[in-house]
């Protein structure tokens, strides 16, 4: 129970959201400028890998995920997992069709 | 045993419910997403051709607008926690600000690509091939579905707003706002994703 109070007294300040949005913007810079530079099929995976990370810090701190009970982790690891898989899967199923 | 007034209420329950809606609302995407690749994948040149005619700039803008407008919202929170209800209201206030200047660069933005004659069922556009006709279907609906949900998330932050003036909610009960800010952040974080998709990745 002493964590769940802990949980209903846990006030984000709001310095946290403007370092995690400082570190946002920074990262969507980062991302428009390595994807201007010829990188070939880097490119790609450079562009998704910098938007999942974007999202964590979006799903972790901008949704409270980090302050909540660990069932929303996760569910939200599994519903992420359950997406990817299909995404890999059926471009399997096309790359070697 | 005294009387119980107040009527029953279960945050825990209405934050539970709200991210099951999110689950939804991340599968709908996602299935998107999977459609997208699978004809990004079948028309690669078509579709690099088609994305480099997007402009950068105005993406990288509407990127960042959408995430000040997630720090805003979650910014009200605090401020609703630390029962500074003046704050909170300007805070929500400038997240709905941003979120219609994101319509309203999307309607320029559309604008553009419409007065070009690239849209659905265009007999212009059908000319360019079947690549380019599957990108801008892709990108119409995806980008228009998208908005849809900015303009659902504006509404829902107008009654938000409405019953943070009349305390309706407030520093003892304010599960709604975070619901609010919740939907908000998963159409940022979708958004997140659009943006590379369309506008970076050439």
């Amino acid at each position: 129970m002493g964590k769940t109070e802990r949980e209903k007294n846990h006030i984000i300040p709001y310095r946290t959201f403007l370092y995690v949005l400082a570190l946002l913007i920074f990262l969507t810079l980062t991302s428009v400028f390595l994807t201007q530079i010829y990188l070939g099929a880097l490119t790609v995976a450079l562009a998704l890998i910098i938007a999942a990370v974007k999202s964590s810090f979006v799903l972790r701190i901008f949704m409270h995920l980090k302050f909540e009970s660990r069932l929303y982790g996760v569910l939200v690891t599994f519903v992420t997992l359950l997406i990817t898989a299909v995404i890999i899967i059926t471009l399997l199923d096309y790359i070697f069709r | 045993m005294t009387a119980v007034s107040e009527t029953y209420r279960d945050d825990q329950a209405s934050k539970f419910g709200m991210w099951l809606f999110l689950f939804t609302e991340m599968l709908l995407f996602g299935g998107l997403f999977i459609v997208y690749s699978v004809y990004r994948f079948r028309n690669a040149d078509a579709f690099h051709l088609a994305s480099e005619e997007l402009s950068v700039t105005v993406g990288t803008v509407n990127t960042i607008i959408l995430l000040v407008s997630s720090a805003t919202i979650a910014m009200s929170v605090t401020a609703i926690r630390k029962q500074d209800r003046k704050t909170a209201l300007l805070l929500l206030g400038t997240t709905a600000l941003l979120g219609l200047a994101f319509l309203v660069n999307k309607y320029f933005e559309w604008g553009e690509h419409i007065g070009e004659h690239i849209y659905p069922g265009s007999s212009v556009l059908a000319t360019r091939g079947q690549g380019d006709v599957l990108f801008y279907g892709l990108y119409y609906f995806m980008t228009g579905l998208h908005a849809l949900h900015i303009i659902v998330g504006l509404v829902f932050m107008g009654f938000v707003i409405v019953f943070i003036s009349t305390n309706r909610i407030n520093s003892g009960k304010y599960v709604m706002l975070e619901n609010c800010g919740l939907y908000w952040h998963l159409v940022d974080m979708i958004w997140i994703f659009l943006f590379p998709l369309f506008y970076l990745i050439t």
